[in-house]
């Protein structure tokens, strides 16, 4: 039973190391002395460090906290800097974007001009955090794969944020930075257009995320399950597959007939986790510039029923009605 | 490894603070619509139970003697109830008492030495009150229909209605260079806690700015050509709010939430509403509004507007006031006449 733990049962102490010798001039950038902490073993591993920041790293942490310092700010002040006030309120506080009136242009920075300039160092910051990323996997002679998954999720943020913005012409079409502020766009922007769950790429952006949370939890437990015969050593597995890994496969062979491989299953995460924000980002794209109401596109097209009539007679819009107040 | 008593405490704990912002079960859902399509009102009874006082009407005075000499043959000063009989001017006056100021009695408008004097300002905003009362009566029977109002519709024993809404201050904020609140984002009443746009009476309870944002065609007509947008919808989604906050209901019984604009769908129950939106308007820009010089300013809110009526002053958070008891049926003496409006627009009244 002791596999069956929330907590990582082993931790290797050993003296903490630097990381395999790399050519070129990224070694003497790695900074600080690696040391071992015993909580951090118990959820992954026990060595803190070393760090890279790099010049472009760097550039991307002052821009967020540029950003984040601008959101903040404005924050506090719309509680008169009142801590508590702040603590409690701070799911509702918000940085909006412009009114419609000011379309694409500045707005004064009271009236989303700060929403545009936390913007712009947020969107900087998160792309030059892509290319560190892209550049850290390439130095370790690595796949790019994590990049390419972060590139799908920044593909999402930018038509959010910047390219359905400027096609729509206006920045107030674009999404506050706040909780609960965020949450009432979400909902406003699928009224507005006619019901988002109509949008097929809405739908395959749910299938994707429903299905990336259903992959993952069949693969931890698969892989939790038969790791007291080595089924955590995944990579020796697809080589030279051992106990672990026939009893796994047999295990999801008896239950639905097919069965992924050491290898595949992440194969398969990763393209349902990449296609979630992807489709998710074309179908926000679409709303408003293709389709304008996709309950409508849906009736069109055949794929929203109609209802049986409850209530005696249609109901008629009074607007429509002569002498109607 | 199982986990020993502590660990199961301390779940346990965890798990009942987690849900102790919840209502406990069982909640009552009545279908409305068709099976399968989640058109249901859901309500819960234990708190329909605790509100139950407010929705009670109070027992009617007897009817009065409709013959004899006329009110103002035998008052001075009467404008508004002269053709009453003495004993119906007599009820209504009495009533009034009840319903609005039962603890504070005839001095709260009128001056005891002299009932006839126009000088206290309730008096004079009592006067108007009758007549929006009689004009609502009489020409919103798309909104009231038979069942009508009186003033105790509102008042519930109370000279200022529990109800009532004022414009918001917004100056701290909008002077600064930072912290604009976008006149929403924090925990605000009027839109049932929510962050959205917090004041959606001025737009449209007074002001006649469009409710509807959805797209009526499939495909777009031009980029933008509607003039609507999401920030508009937040707002019109407020609103939608405080509704369904004043009236205790969700979004079910007015909208298919599958399709929130289209009519052919929605159930009857809109078309009442759309008329009430229209009546509250037509109440604060022809009634209400004009006495605000009429009120002290301790009556008036921090920017010196008079307090307005809203679906939630009459409705109390049930979907009909007083659960739809008919109570004006038992007063003709409030059954009309329609008062015959100058139509102002706020514009004009600005310019006076």
């Amino acid at each position: 039973m002791e596999y069956q733990n929330l907590f990582t049962q082993v931790q290797a102490v050993t003296t903490p190391h630097h990381g395999v010798a790399l050519q070129g001039p990224d070694n003497h950038e790695r900074t600080s002395s690696p040391f071992l902490v015993h909580l951090a073993g118990r959820l992954g591993n026990a060595q803190i460090g070393p760090l890279y920041l790099g010049k472009v790293g760097l550039v991307s942490a002052l821009c967020f906290i540029f950003a984040f310092t601008i959101v903040g700010f404005n924050m506090l002040v719309q509680v008169n800097y009142d801590p508590i006030q702040f603590v409690r309120q701070l799911f509702w506080l918000s940085l909006d974007p412009p009114a419609p009136e000011y379309g694409l242009r500045l707005a004064p920075l009271n009236q989303g001009g700060w929403w545009n300039i936390a913007g712009f160092f947020l969107t900087v910051s998160v792309l030059l955090w892509w290319v560190r990323v892209y550049r850290r996997a390439r130095a370790l002679q690595m796949g790019t794969h994590v990049a390419w998954a972060f590139a799908a999720a920044i593909w999402l943020f930018l038509v959010l944020g910047l390219i359905r913005p400027v096609l729509m012409g206006s920045w107030a079409e674009a999404v506050p930075f706040g909780i609960f502020s965020h949450l009432d766009w979400t909902a406003a922007f699928s009224i507005r257009y006619g019901n988002l769950f109509y949008n097929p790429f809405h739908m395959l952006s749910i299938a994707f995320l429903y299905g990336s949370a259903l992959l993952f939890a069949m693969h931890g437990a698969t892989i939790l399950a038969v790791s007291q015969y080595g089924g955590d050593r995944e990579v020796e597995q697809i080589v030279d597959r051992g106990s672990a890994s026939e009893r796994a496969a047999l295990f999801w062979r008896w239950t639905m007939g097919f069965n992924a491989t050491m290898e595949s299953i992440h194969r398969w995460a990763w393209w349902f986790a990449i296609l979630c924000p992807l489709t998710g980002g074309i179908g926000i794209l679409l709303t408003g510039t293709v389709v304008d109401n996709w309950y409508l596109w849906g009736v069109k097209h055949g794929i929203a029923p109609p209802y049986p009539d409850m209530w005696g007679m249609p109901t008629v819009d009074p607007q429509t009605l002569q002498g109607a107040k | 490894m199982m986990p020993n008593r502590t660990t199961w405490i301390a779940m346990i704990l965890v798990g009942a603070s987690l849900l102790s912002g919840c209502e406990r079960p069982p909640i009552d859902t009545v279908q409305t619509g068709f099976r399968g399509t989640g058109m249901a009102l859901v309500y819960n009874p234990r708190t329909l139970e605790k509100t139950e006082s407010l929705h009670q009407a109070p027992a009617a005075l007897d009817p009065a003697d409709k013959s004899g000499p006329r009110a103002r043959q035998v008052y001075q000063n009467v404008k508004v109830l002269g053709d009453l009989s003495v004993g119906e001017f007599t009820r209504v006056m009495v009533s009034m008492t009840q319903w609005i100021a039962p603890e504070q009695g005839c001095g709260y408008c009128h001056n005891l030495q002299n009932f006839a004097d126009d000088s206290m300002y309730t008096k004079v905003v009592a006067r108007r009150m009758t007549q929006m009362t009689q004009h609502l009566n009489a020409s919103w029977k798309s909104h009231v229909a038979d069942t009508g109002v009186t003033c105790y519709t509102c008042h519930r024993g109370q000279a200022v209605p529990n109800q009532v809404w004022f414009a918001p201050d917004n100056s701290r904020l909008a002077k600064g260079m930072l912290g604009q609140r976008n006149g929403q984002n924090e925990p605000a009443a009027s839109v049932g806690g929510s962050s959205l746009p917090k004041d959606p009476f001025t737009a449209y309870l007074l002001k006649d700015t469009p409710i509807r944002q959805i797209s009526q065609t499939a495909l777009p007509q031009g980029i933008n050509s509607t003039g609507s947008s999401t920030q508009m919808t937040e707002a019109t989604y407020g609103l939608m709010m405080h509704m369904s906050n004043g009236l205790g209901v969700n979004c079910a019984f007015c909208h298919n939430s599958r399709n929130f604009s289209d009519w052919k769908q929605s159930p009857p129950q809109r078309v009442t509403a759309y008329h009430g939106i229209r009546m509250v308007r037509e109440l604060n820009n022809e009634f209400i509004s004009p006495l605000t010089s009429t009120f002290p300013p301790n009556r008036l809110g921090p920017k010196g507007d008079v307090a307005k009526v809203n679906c939630a002053t009459c409705h109390q958070g049930a979907y009909k006031p007083l659960y739809g008891e008919p109570m004006a049926k038992l007063y003709p003496e409030l059954q009309g006449p329609a008062v015959k409006l100058v139509k102002t627009t706020l514009a004009d009244r600005a310019t006076k």
